[in-house]
Formats: structure tokens, sequence, C-alpha cells
């Protein structure tokens, strides 16, 4: 259940939300990808790595080259808005959690 | 590792149901929704008014760091069953949420554990979804609205 956690940092990036950008209008290869980033292209192999392993992105091959993919199953987790919400909540709950154990353990 | 804390949002219904389960005793998980002192503990929020009985009434306000009231909220509870049960209106004044209905379940699990299931009905599936994306509104910029926008013709 750590996946959606990873998703969302994923996404706090901008270079990462722009290969997202890209990616979702068109399968592109690294290369293709980098070319539209003035960053040194191991770094923007290092952001395409944090997004598969996320599976925000997908790598298929089409004969010699590898190409990304949208994966939009779960970029629609992302799209349900539901994470910062729950973490909004989650945060909430152990605040009352640890404020009324300290009360039960004052008694 | 599951999470505590889940959130049920179907799509395209004005309704969620928010569940935690807590390493407290469910008296102390109530009185933590009951009594004043802690409500502005962990809500972070002062209490001008809590009546914690059946057609009792509460407000609360948030300030700013620099004591600007930013957020005031009311209610009125409609059920107020001791350990168990509470059923009450919440509305953020001054904001175009509209008045939501929260009925909240409060069970024991065991000696020191409890669970709490919170339902909470809003007046339209519109306004669900802009109070789900409250906090989300906070943290990210355009460019994910437009990966939102991608994203739904996808769909």
């Amino acid at each position: 259940m750590n996946l959606r956690r990873d998703v969302f940092q994923a996404i706090a990036d901008p270079t990462r939300r722009a290969i997202l950008l890209l990616v979702a209008s068109q399968a592109l290869t690294a290369g293709a990808i980098a070319a539209n980033f003035d960053t040194a292209r191991p770094t923007v192999s290092k952001h395409l790595q944090i997004l598969t392993e996320c599976e925000l992105l997908e790598q298929k091959q089409t004969g010699r080259e590898i190409y990304y993919h949208i994966n939009a199953k779960n970029m629609k987790q992302v799209a349900d808005f539901i994470e910062p919400f729950r973490k909004m909540w989650d945060e909430r709950f152990n605040k009352l959690e640890d404020i009324m154990k300290a009360y039960q353990s004052k008694k | 590792m599951e999470q505590k804390t889940k959130v049920n949002a179907e799509d395209g219904k004005q309704d969620l149901v928010i569940t935690r389960e807590f390493d407290l005793p469910v008296e102390l998980l109530f009185k933590a929704y009951t009594e004043p002192e802690f409500v502005e503990q962990w809500m972070g929020t002062k209490v001008l008014k809590l009546e914690s009985k059946k057609h009792g009434s509460y407000q609360f306000e948030t300030s700013d760091g620099k004591g600007n009231v930013a957020f005031k909220a009311s209610g009125v509870i409609h059920e107020f069953s001791p350990n168990k049960k509470i059923t009450k209106t919440f509305e953020m004044e001054d904001m175009p949420f509209g008045v939501q209905l929260e009925v909240y379940e409060f069970e024991r699990l065991s000696a020191g554990t409890s669970k709490l299931s919170m339902h909470v009905i809003y007046e339209s599936v519109v306004q669900r979804d802009q109070v789900l994306k409250l906090p989300f509104a906070q943290g990210i910029n355009m460019a994910h609205n437009r990966i939102q926008d991608i994203i739904s013709k996808l769909k």
C-alpha cells in the first residue's frame, strides 16, 4: 500500500510531471524524452526510473527500441485525489491518538 | 503495511466513508470527540461551544498565526449515544461547500482498541469532490491539472 504515497512523491517533482505530460500524448523512447529537456541525460534517466518504479510509466520493447508508455490505471489513482485527503485525516487521527494516550497515562 | 486510516469515496456518489482503528479504549476515543479541551487539541481549533447531547449545537473557530479568524465551522447534534454513535451536521461558514451530514460510529474492538467509522453525506457529488480536492489544491500546481485533463480524455 506504499504505492500510492510513492506515486505522490513521484508527481511532486516538476520535471517528472513534465515527463508524464509528454508521454501521456504519445509513447516515447528515453532519448526522445531527454531531447525535450535541458537537463543532463542521466538525470532524465533517473526520473524515468522513478516513474517506472512507481508504475506510472511502463516500458515496452518495439523492435530494438524501448518505448515508455503511460500507465493509465495508476494515473487514474492520482486523478482520484483521495490520497491527500486520506493523509490529512490520518495525521489528524494520529494526533488524536497521541493526545488521548498522553491523557490516559496521566490518569 | 495495512493503512490505519481508510477513505472510501466511490466515483459519482455524494458521500464518503472514513474508517480508522485506534490503540485507545472506545471511551477515550469518544471523549476526544465530545470534550472541548480534547477537540481543541487534536483539531487545532478553538471551541466556542460544544453541547454534546441530542439537540445540542457546536461552534468552532480556527485562527491563523496572526490571530485572524481563518475558518469557522458549526452544526447541530441529532443523535448522541455515549461510546456508540453521534449524528450531526457540519458546515464551514462562508464557504461554498454547503452543509454535510456526519454519522460517527464508535466500536469497541478490545479493552484497549477501538474503531471509528465516519460516514459523511454531502449535498451533491460536486460538493463532495470539492471537499476531497481541498488538501490537494494546496500542494500541487497547474501542471497537475493538465495531467488531469489528459487522463480524463484517456478514460
